[in-house]
């Protein structure tokens, strides 16, 4: 922490603008183009920006939501209003108007910076709901012209005020700025929270400089990196990767065309630095197969020989292992014929650092993308520490593992199995919520991760297991770890999403999302006909398939010692992809246990009693909010359970 | 209504005077009369529609409008002046431009070229230029490049730009259409059945983007469609045409209390 090192992201930004002022810090693809932005631009615009946002009476510590898709003005505008004195609060776009309500209503934005129409739409619907917000900004002004303009302004025009008003407001700009510090609050930003309300998570300027500053070098990332912003930017590591990091080395930031055309994008940026998760992975990995096998059989050969070497060879070789002189020369030359122009063709051709992280990652998976010598890595991270808590270094990497403590973070696992850490980090507050604040972090700054886990001995890496609350006991006693289950289920293409039930009663059962896209494909594949996913999902052929797969899970389980209670003797396929409009997952996709439980309680009680079917009714909510209902009888399937294999020997 | 006066919509469009007048047109097919009679004008800004069952001759009349059809009586007015009879890509160049009810695009071409295709009228360099791209050629197609780009942005196609047209799902095949003709910059924007054959989510897509259009851009535009809710909901005016006669002309809210229009559309009980 030199004292010279800049105190806060505006001011990390002066310094870019000095150091880099003529490389690129932002692209957005507009009209085709992708359209660039310096660093001395982008410390223009935000300029700007800031001083139109005085122009309009923004006070010291007023809260500022910015809703929308990843764009440099809306970056802009964060950065803005942190110059201003102010804290940006970033929500998730897709959020409906109730759950905006609630955030806008609870932290009292003053303003609100919307990307298009649709959010405009939303802010004004809360309405009564939200009595802070004064100002509605917007970007895009497509279809706004006839809006009553009292209260909304286009950004342009207010960054078109600031810089007309400039002599006027320049020197309380400058005084403002000054006034922001180390520990002054950098964003706040809400938990999706898997229960309750979500929660605002305080974040300081030292909390998310610190943890960028130290996760950059471990990477050594650098200016000239290039990143892709695509995910949500209400989500902690958006804003680590495309503000923290990307503003501490000076890299640039590319912001897509819009949401359809982010595949197109990254094939045209090629980052060299690239985090998704899993389940963008297992879907571009999903998309290579299904594309395999419809290609000619010469091809899926070449295929078939190239990626068996690569699976024995490309690990190696990214962990600096030594292999043989002829191995090495056919990696190279397969990799100019097949691995290159395949890595190009999903747009992971000049990756250096690759992560991913939220979820479990499926070992072939995760395989599969290291033998063609990308560097995928995994984290462990929550908004609460900044993101990194653990990190993989490299060539130190398994899919089994989420890494070592990032640099600064200590690392401790208490009794119970849950996983404390306490780093620069560590979040300052939940926002006007004193108790979970308290119930989060001690007063030595250890904070619970709430995941339960081990570190092991040998080499340090640690292990997550599950989250603590969702670790149980089976009726007998036997130990009870749903999502590691579920990981396995998931782990197969079919299998979309499962929930698995067993705390306090007998055995294990399971609920199954199929996926649509591998599943449909496999039919059509196998002349079956279906006109919904709903049919497809009750299909006996299908039932047959996905119960082999809980077979084998129950298989390896059942090698397991400490978790062969944990196999699943009955499953059913829901009739419904579980979705979050619906609050049964998080706006990150994560289950959301209780409420399925509750929301399901006939089906679950339905696998415990012993019946061959059941009818249930599901209320569903579509896009635009309204509801409507969806009804079918479901069967419910036995699975093969596999004797414990190693019980003998569990003598822990 | 007075040719001039200019009208402002209850949410709050601007509509002017008269843009295209159509006076007592008469077409026949050898013995057949497909259209008798029928004045009716269109006014800038306005989105009127044309509707009446099958065969009532709304086709025929978006073709006269095109110029593909000469009318054997009658007289067609655009701008205040007296059109004489015109082949189509005449028509085209006053700033006229449409949408085909069965899909006319280049199937092999990429939606972008298709859409460029819409520009050929604002284009003046030759075969030979546009080949060598050179000098007048490339600062022209850079700058028709520019305004293809802002209609693919507006119609929300950017993700399929580089899609050869024959890989597209009918709904968005429609949109390309769309695309084409907007690329035209025309100042009337003549519509054929824009949602025949589309589902419920598409249709909304579709009227949202032609209410856009209107909105955005001040386009006037001329729609035929057959369903009856869309064309109430989004239309300025409407004409009714039933065997080649128009019986009913105005508001979607008067044409509907209209007892021709009912009978038309019911079917009258024969005593």
């Amino acid at each position: 922490m030199a004292e010279h090192d800049p105190q806060s992201i505006p001011a990390l930004l002066e310094r870019n603008a000095r150091r880099y002022g003529a490389n690129a810090a932002y692209r957005e693809k507009e009209f085709g183009v992708w359209q660039t932005w310096t660093w001395l631009a982008t410390a223009e615009e935000v300029r700007s920006l800031a001083l139109g946002l005085l122009a309009l009476g923004i006070n010291r510590g007023d809260y500022v939501a910015i809703i929308g898709r990843n764009r440099p003005a809306l970056y802009w505008s964060m950065v803005a209003t942190q110059k201003v004195g102010a804290i940006p609060v970033p929500l998730y776009q897709d959020a409906v108007a109730d759950e905006m309500a609630y955030v806008l209503d609870h932290c009292g934005a003053r303003f609100v910076i919307a990307g298009d129409q649709e959010q405009v739409d939303k802010v004004l619907e809360v309405g009564d709901r939200a009595k802070s917000v004064e100002h509605i900004l917007y970007l895009d002004p497509r279809g706004l012209r006839k809006y009553d303009h009292s209260h909304l302004h286009a950004l342009a025009d207010v960054a078109a005020e600031g810089r007309a008003a400039h002599e006027r407001l320049e020197p309380e700009l400058k005084a403002r700025e000054a006034e922001v510090t180390y520990d002054s609050t950098c964003v706040m930003l809400y938990t999706s929270g898997t229960t309750g309300r979500p929660k605002g998570v305080v974040l300081s300027n030292r909390n998310i400089i610190e943890t960028s500053k130290n996760s950059s070098e471990f990477d050594r990332l650098r200016a000239g990196d290039e990143v892709l912003a695509y995910l949500p930017m209400a989500w902690v590591g958006d804003f680590i990767f495309s503000i923290g990091q990307a503003y501490w080395t000076g890299f640039c930031v590319n912001c897509p065309e819009s949401e359809s055309t982010v595949q197109t994008c990254l094939r045209e940026i090629g980052p060299t630095y690239y985090f998704a998760p899993p389940r963008v992975f297992e879907q571009l990995l999903t998309d290579v197969t299904i594309r395999m096998e419809d290609a000619s059989r010469l091809k899926r050969w070449l295929f078939a020989r190239a990626m068996k070497l690569a699976r024995r060879v490309g690990p190696r070789l990214l962990d600096g292992q030594s292999v043989g002189a002829w191995d090495r020369f056919r990696y190279w030359l397969n990799g100019r014929l097949i691995y290159g122009p395949l890595k190009d063709a999903l747009g992971l051709g000049r990756i250096r650092v690759g992560y991913t992280a939220g979820e479990a990652i499926g070992p072939e998976i995760f395989e599969f993308y290291r033998s063609l010598g990308i560097n995928l890595k995994q984290l462990y991270g929550q908004t609460e520490a900044s993101v990194f808590i653990t990190q993989q270094p490299d060539g130190q990497v398994r899919s089994d593992t989420v890494g070592i403590a990032s640099p600064g973070v200590e690392l401790k696992v208490a009794e119970s199995g849950e996983v404390f850490y306490r780093s620069p980090g560590v979040f300052v507050e939940y926002y006007k919520n004193p108790e979970s604040t308290a119930g989060t972090k001690d007063d030595e700054g250890w904070v619970a991760t709430g995941d339960a886990g081990f570190i092991e001995e040998d080499t340090g890496h640690l292990r997550i297991i599950d989250r603590a609350k969702d670790v149980g006991k089976l009726a007998d006693g036997r130990l009870f770890a749903p999502k590691y289950v579920e990981n396995k289920l998931k782990f197969y293409p079919n299998i979309l999403e499962a929930v698995v039930f067993g705390a306090d009663r007998p055995d294990c059962t399971a609920f199954i999302n199929i996926d649509l896209q591998a599943v449909g494909n496999w039919a059509e594949r196998s002349n079956l006909a279906y006109a919904s996913y709903q049919e497809l999902a009750g299909n006996p052929r299908v039932y047959a398939m996905i119960s082999e797969h809980v077979a084998e899970v129950n298989r390896t389980l059942a090698d397991d010692p400490i978790l062969s209670g944990c196999q699943v003797h009955r499953f059913l396929i829901l009739h419904k992809e579980l979705d979050a409009d619906d609050g049964e997952l998080t706006r990150t996709r994560k289950v959301r246990r209780r409420i399925i439980e509750e929301k399901y309680a006939d089906l679950l009680t339905a696998l415990y009693d012993g019946s061959e079917s059941i009818y249930t009714e599901t209320e569903v909510t579509y896009e635009d909010g309204r509801k409507g209902k969806i009804s079918a009888t479901l069967k419910i399937a036995r699975a093969e359970v596999a004797a414990p294999t190693a019980q003998k020997v569990a003598a822990e | 209504m007075n040719d001039t006066a200019v009208t402002t919509t209850p949410d709050g469009r601007t509509i002017g005077g008269v843009l295209m007048e159509m006076k007592h047109i008469t077409l026949r097919f050898g013995g057949v009369e497909a259209i008798k009679d029928i004045s009716f004008d269109i006014r800038e800004g306005e989105i009127r529609a044309i509707i009446g069952p099958n065969g009532a001759g709304k086709s025929s009349m978006l073709n006269i409008i095109s110029g593909f059809y000469v009318p054997q009586e009658g007289e067609v007015w655009f701008r205040g002046v007296k059109r004489p009879p015109m082949k189509p890509f005449q028509v085209a160049k006053l700033g006229i431009a449409r949408t085909f009810q069965n899909i006319a695009l280049f199937d092999g071409m990429s939606v972008l070229d298709n859409v460029m295709t819409g520009r050929l009228t604002h284009m003046s360099s030759g075969l030979f230029g546009q080949a060598l791209w050179w000098g007048h050629a490339q600062a022209e197609e850079v700058e028709n490049r520019a305004k293809v780009e802002r209609i693919i942005d507006f119609l929300e196609i950017q993700n399929i730009r580089k899609t050869p047209v024959a890989r597209l799902p009918y709904g968005l095949k429609k949109r390309v259409e769309l695309a084409r003709a907007l690329a035209a910059e025309p100042s009337l924007l003549l519509l054929d059945e824009p949602m025949a054959g589309m589902n419920v989510e598409e249709k909304e897509d579709m009227s949202r983007f032609i209410l856009d259009v209107n909105d955005e851009f001040g386009t006037t535009i001329a729609l035929i469609e057959h369903d009856m809710g869309v064309v109430m909901d989004i239309s300025d005016r409407v004409v009714v045409m039933d065997y080649g006669k128009k019986i009913g002309d105005g508001t979607p809210d008067e044409v509907r209390a209209n007892q021709d229009v009912i009978d038309a559309y019911l079917g009258v009980a024969h005593d």
